[in-house]
């Protein structure tokens, strides 16, 4: 007992000084006002905490709200600079400053002094279509992100909830059954549908507790049922040219990207980032769990609602407008995790914008590699993230440890 | 005043885990939990942080129901260390102890100057400040501990919840983390399984059994023979030497065996 209280006793800050304040004025003071307060465990304790300090500037700095900032807003920078540089890549022979012309002239500048074909190609398909996938890359990325944290479970992704089998229920129900009479697009229906196997996902897990394990389970069991009812409408009625139609959408496919599908999509995108956001420390709190959240001020129920409903808005939005396109949400989010630490605050911005950069590089590519084939980008995100991934993984496991990379946490 | 319960109780599955039990420490007292395996003490140590809502009773903190004060204002007053904190997430020592600092940031602020020395504070006291860099999961069981206690102080509670926080930790520490506890300004409730510690460290002492508070009061009153075999079912010595003639409990085996036989029959 005396040993415990003589240890603590010297390690409340002394009257005399042996503070920082006085530990960089330097000379004999901090010395001999250490012997004088019996205080050279705390001077030394310290200083050392000092030297930390120095030695973690660099991460403090980036954990630090303008840190978080510039990284930011360097990606925005590197998500704009790949815009621009994948609309010039193809067949049509267009330049950077080409695109700016073009992006000037619509919006109210000088006249662009390109063909009206090569402007077509510019404003007409290839700027939408890359800014779509950097919606969905972005979104994808973000509801991952959130949906491990909040789930709790590293496989979670977008699609677990089970958004995306019933967006491709909804989608063959209108191509290929009709429902609709016409009227419903493919993807009113997408949306239709991944909506409803939300709301029955939302519904099962309610009755069966409401916990974070029934939520997963009620997942997957709609997921289930919906793969199931896609299949059995395919199988039933589909012809061979439907169903190819059908496949390449549920593989994913920017290739009919318009500019209404990338200002909804934007718009959601906007949205949950913000509501996330606001969250970021509340999905901290959830890494020790639900009930250690709550003893730290959350309000886990509402929070957790609030957060699906979100993600799963964005995920049927982004869906319904490019198909399942797998990968991004389930990796990108560790990979995010591995360069910047897991507190939220950066994590979902990161996973954001590196969702995005991944996604117009490798739709570009998905369009160029075959041309005139077009790969289904699903197919060319996992072809071309994994082996990107091992590598970060071995990175991650080899930097482990280093000072650097472990200050950069919450 | 401070956090207070008053006749709470709790129901799972039709059964009452805690049976209305009310407690009322004073600003500063430390209680002690005690009781068997399941009796409950886990339970009323979630009914007072308001992690879990009362079947029937009240909680109030300052004499305002939990629910009332709000799940972010009780979290700035209250801080839980639970018995067991696992986490997937990849987190060093100071990443859990910033944890603590959650319920008094707004959503998109950085941490300020106050977060910075609370978390300083919380890692000095817990003797933590040279393993900041440390990976969690590369803790023990009993390092793991400090760190959720350097995350609680850092929460810089005046009250403050811990289920069994002597679990996993070695006598040297065990006697340090009571003492930073017991000398703190803040009220604490801690479920102990300990009787000697719980002796040592406690102003007062709150006896579970079966859900229900069987006994209460100051360790020297409570901790008596009769209490530790009705409540424990086991025998025991109970006599004042504890330091500052609080009691000191040692157990003695079973009536039916006899010790000496049974160690000469091992040897």
């Amino acid at each position: 007992m005396t040993a415990a209280s003589g240890g603590a006793g010297p390690r409340t800050p002394a009257p005399g000084g042996t503070g920082p304040g006085t530990a960089a004025s330097g000379g004999a003071g901090p010395e001999t006002a250490a012997f004088r307060d019996h205080s050279v465990v705390a001077a030394a304790d310290r200083s050392r905490w000092q030297t930390r300090r120095r030695a973690r500037r660099w991460a403090l700095a980036l954990r630090s709200g303008r840190g978080t900032a510039v990284v930011c807003a360097l990606g925005v920078v590197a998500c704009a600079l790949s815009v621009a540089l994948v609309i010039t890549v193809g067949q049509a022979g267009i330049g950077v400053a080409d695109v700016w012309r073009v992006v000037a002239a619509r919006l109210g500048g000088a006249d662009a002094g390109l063909t009206p074909l090569r402007e077509g190609i510019v404003w007409e398909l290839r700027l939408p279509r890359a800014l779509l996938a950097a919606v969905c890359g972005a979104g994808l990325g973000l509801c991952g992100a959130v949906l491990q944290s909040l789930l709790r479970n590293p496989l979670a992704d977008p699609f677990v909830l089970g958004v995306s089998s019933g967006a491709s229920t909804g989608a063959v129900s209108v191509v290929v059954l009709g429902v609709g009479g016409g009227a419903l697009s493919l993807s009113a229906g997408a949306f239709a549908g991944a909506a409803l196997s939300f709301a029955l996902v939302l519904l099962l897990a309610h009755t069966s507790g409401g916990t974070t394990d029934r939520v997963l389970l009620s997942g997957i069991a709609a997921m289930q049922l919906f793969s199931a009812l896609t299949s059995l409408i395919v199988f039933v009625s589909a012809d061979a040219e439907q169903t190819r139609g059908v496949l390449f959408w549920l593989l994913g496919s920017l290739g009919s990207a318009s500019w209404a599908e990338v200002a909804v999509g934007a718009g959601a995108l906007a949205l949950t980032l913000v509501v996330c956001l606001a969250r970021a420390h509340a999905l901290d709190a959830f890494a020790f769990g639900p009930e250690a959240a709550a003893a730290l001020g959350v309000r886990v129920r509402r929070m957790r609602l609030t957060l699906l409903l979100v993600t799963a808005l964005l995920t049927a939005v982004l869906v319904s407008s490019a198909g399942a396109i797998g990968f991004v949400g389930l990796v990108l989010p560790h990979a995010a995790r591995a360069a910047c630490g897991p507190a939220h605050r950066r994590l979902l911005p990161v996973t954001a914008l590196l969702g995005a950069v991944f996604l117009v590089w490798v739709d570009t590519a998905a369009r160029t590699l075959l041309a005139p084939r077009e790969l289904p980008v699903g197919v060319a995100t996992s072809l071309l993230g994994v082996p990107a991934f091992v590598l970060i993984l071995h990175r991650g496991r080899r930097g482990r440890g280093a000072p650097g990379r472990a200050g950069a946490g919450l | 005043m401070s956090l207070s319960a008053r006749n709470v109780a709790w129901r799972a599955g039709g059964r009452l885990v805690v049976d209305g039990v009310s407690l009322d420490p004073r600003p500063g007292q430390t209680v002690g939990l005690l009781g068997p395996n399941g009796s409950g003490k886990s339970t009323l140590l979630r009914l007072l942080a308001g992690i879990r809502a009362t079947s029937s009773g009240v909680v109030t903190l300052d004499g305002r129901p939990l629910r009332e004060v709000g799940r972010k204002a009780v979290a700035r007053r209250v801080a839980v260390v639970e018995q067991h904190a696992e986490t997937g997430v990849e987190l060093t020592v100071e990443d859990v102890v910033r944890l603590g600092r959650i319920p008094h940031r707004g959503a998109w602020a950085g941490p300020g100057a106050e977060d910075e020395a609370a978390v300083r504070e919380a890692v000095e006291r817990t003797r933590l400040a040279d393993r900041l860099d440390q990976p969690w999961h590369s803790l023990s069981g009993g390092e793991r501990q400090r760190v959720q206690i350097a995350r609680a102080l850092a929460q810089r509670p005046s009250e403050l919840l811990l289920d069994e926080p002597t679990n996993h930790l070695d006598v040297r520490h065990q006697l340090e983390l009571l003492a930073l506890v017991a000398r703190g300004p803040v009220t604490a409730v801690v479920a102990l399984h300990d009787l000697n510690l719980a002796a040592m460290f406690c102003d007062h002492l709150v006896v579970l059994c079966q859900g229900r508070a069987v006994a209460a009061g100051p360790p020297g009153e409570v901790l008596t023979e009769e209490l530790v075999a009705q409540v424990y079912g086991v025998r025991s010595v109970v006599t004042a030497e504890g330091p500052g003639g609080r009691p000191s409990v040692r157990f003695l085996p079973e009536e039916e065996t006899e010790p000496r036989q049974t160690a000469e029959e091992t040897s």
